[in-house]
């Protein structure tokens, strides 16, 4: 029971281990995951089945600044498809991309559960809610005069 | 009547000091005064039902518990809020936490936990700082930890986060998550309140349903039932989004009329125009037309007999311009991209539509591609260890259905 109680409680600590990493390195790589495995006692294949599972988690290294437009419907309702074909004229990539300065990865995702503020944007962690062209300037100019 | 939403517009209602001014905590005094199994017996006459879109009677749900279990029974607070138009949640965790946490302390009484789990999902970091920053006030200021109030009861409360799946708010999922696992959904029979987290007794509920607790146990639960309707009793946040004037988040008594809603608390359809269409509970239930939405009531039953849900409340309104065939074709692409890939039917019916639909975008659809994609839903609903697939059938046979001249004008 006591031996069962410890493996749940280490292996329930996964995701806030995966969390640490991410936060400190930006990625979790091969090396990581390999740690894990050993110091949770867990097995390679199954700390690489969590990792993938889990869509902020992240295999490679992304921009300095992390761009996520909501694409979902109460956003798309209010125009955020006109949104991302701004950002990615702006920012020169497509979803998934990441410029060649290193400065920017664009990403498209769900929800993000501030739909009374669409359309909506998380960068770096941080919401900016009723999106137009000019707010868009804005938020990119600060980041790069930030980098 | 305001119960959740009364804190929302004060300064610094996240801070225990303003709370405690606000009659915060008040309720624990008369919780210990009661047995726990008078708790469950409370909150059952309340008639208050979960909030985070199933509408399961909380008191029932609680009951499930073995009594007198040899081991730890857990809570967890299900705050993964992700259902599509749904953003009430995160209200009440930014702007009234000690609600929440109250609400917790009474659940865990209740069901004789002692941990408590918050599953908060990855993308809230602000709530999720706040929450933690109210929990640690509560601990300083003995709402939690050892011996509450001096009294023989103690409760840890965890905050563990999400890290970006919409699944991981399926219950059982969550707890897949929260154990360290991928988020894959659990078959039931056994359910939580049996075997749930660690393969002990868990109840897992919705904040709105928590945060409404502590004023059922502060005034007793006639007061609650005699709010809103005689089946659907209390007050309901209702998150409105899309074409409307006012978007945000909206406290009402259950039964309200959806139009007065639409008209009184969301401003209107925006721009002058007329409404065409409304997804009342979340994007994961069926469309209901402009017409449909002339007689229909805000409350579980009234939205059942209209062939919907009230579901998490989040309400999601389209004008007379919206194309419904690309609002659909956002929507497959959500559940296609989210579903967990556990179950065939879903995993592979998902990218089936998702498929068909952007064929049909494209303009290459047929009409028999409109018949295939109800063949799908219907092999998908039901057919799965958890609901998901039945919450991508359900838009795809009531946007098709309710609006099939428009899908027809744009097939082959």
């Amino acid at each position: 029971m006591n031996d069962n109680i410890e493996k749940n409680i280490k292996r329930a600590s996964l995701l806030s281990l995966l969390w640490k990493i991410q936060n400190e390195s930006g990625f979790i790589s091969d090396e990581d995951i390999k740690k894990v495995s050993v110091s949770l006692e867990i097995p390679e294949s199954e700390v690489y089945g969590v990792v993938t599972f889990y869509g902020m988690l992240t295999r490679r290294k992304l921009g300095k600044n992390l761009i996520c437009l909501c694409s979902n419907i109460c956003c798309w309702l209010r125009g955020s498809g006109d949104i991302l074909n701004y950002l990615k004229a702006r920012l020169g990539i497509g979803p998934g991309e990441t410029t060649k300065d290193g400065l920017f990865t664009l990403f498209t995702v769900e929800c993000l559960g501030a739909c009374g503020g669409a359309p909506m944007m998380m960068v770096n962690g941080e919401y900016f809610e009723n999106l137009d062209y000019n707010k868009i300037d804005d938020i990119i100019n600060g980041l790069k005069c930030r980098s | 009547m305001q119960i959740l939403t009364q804190n929302f517009n004060i300064m610094n209602a996240n801070r225990l000091s303003a709370y405690l001014g606000r009659d915060g905590y008040k309720s624990l005094g008369r919780l210990f005064s009661l047995r726990p199994e008078d708790v469950i017996e409370e909150v059952k006459k309340s008639g208050l039902r979960g909030r985070g879109g199933a509408g399961f009677p909380t008191g029932t749900k609680w009951g499930f518990v073995p009594k007198n279990s040899d081991g730890p029974v857990y809570l967890c607070v299900n705050a993964d809020e992700g259902e599509p138009g749904t953003f009430k949640d995160r209200m009440l965790l930014e702007r009234d936490p000690h609600k929440l946490i109250e609400g917790t302390i009474i659940a865990s009484y209740a069901i004789g936990a002692k941990t408590a789990y918050v599953y908060i999902r990855g993308e809230y970091a602000k709530p999720c700082k706040i929450l933690s920053a109210a929990i640690a006030e509560a601990y300083e200021n003995n709402f939690l930890g050892k011996n509450i109030l001096g009294k023989d009861f103690g409760l840890d409360i965890v905050v563990q986060r999400g890290a970006g799946a919409y699944i991981c708010g399926e219950e059982t999922s969550l707890i897949s998550s929260l154990e360290g696992l991928r988020g894959y959904p659990k078959i039931k029979p056994p359910f939580p309140a049996i075997k749930g987290l660690f393969g002990r007794p868990t109840v897992v509920n919705n904040v709105e349903t928590l945060s409404s607790l502590p004023f059922i146990v502060l005034n007793g639960w006639e007061p609650y039932s005699k709010i809103g309707t005689k089946k659907s009793p209390g007050t309901k946040l209702i998150s409105v989004a899309g074409h409307v004037n006012k978007p945000g988040v909206y406290e009402i008594d259950m039964g309200l009329s959806l139009i007065s809603f639409i008209e009184k608390y969301a401003g209107g359809v925006w721009k002058n125009r007329r409404l065409k269409a409304i997804i009342p509970g979340g994007s994961s239930f069926p469309v209901l037309s402009a017409e449909e939405c002339a007689n229909v009531n805000l409350d579980y039953e009234s939205m059942i007999s209209a062939g919907t849900m009230l579901g998490s409340g989040g309400m999601i309104v389209m004008d007379e311009t919206t194309d419904m065939v690309a609002c659909l074709k956002v929507l497959t692409d959500f559940y296609h991209h989210e579903s967990c890939g556990q179950c065939s039917p879903c995993r592979e019916g998902s990218g089936w539509a998702k498929k068909i639909m952007d064929r049909i975008v494209a303009g290459l659809g047929t009409k028999k591609d409109l018949d295939l994609l109800l063949d799908i839903a219907d092999n998908m609903a039901g057919k799965t260890v958890c609901v998901f697939a039945d919450a991508l059938a359900m838009p795809i046979k009531s946007f098709i259905t309710k609006f099939r001249a428009e899908f027809e004008s744009r097939c082959l």
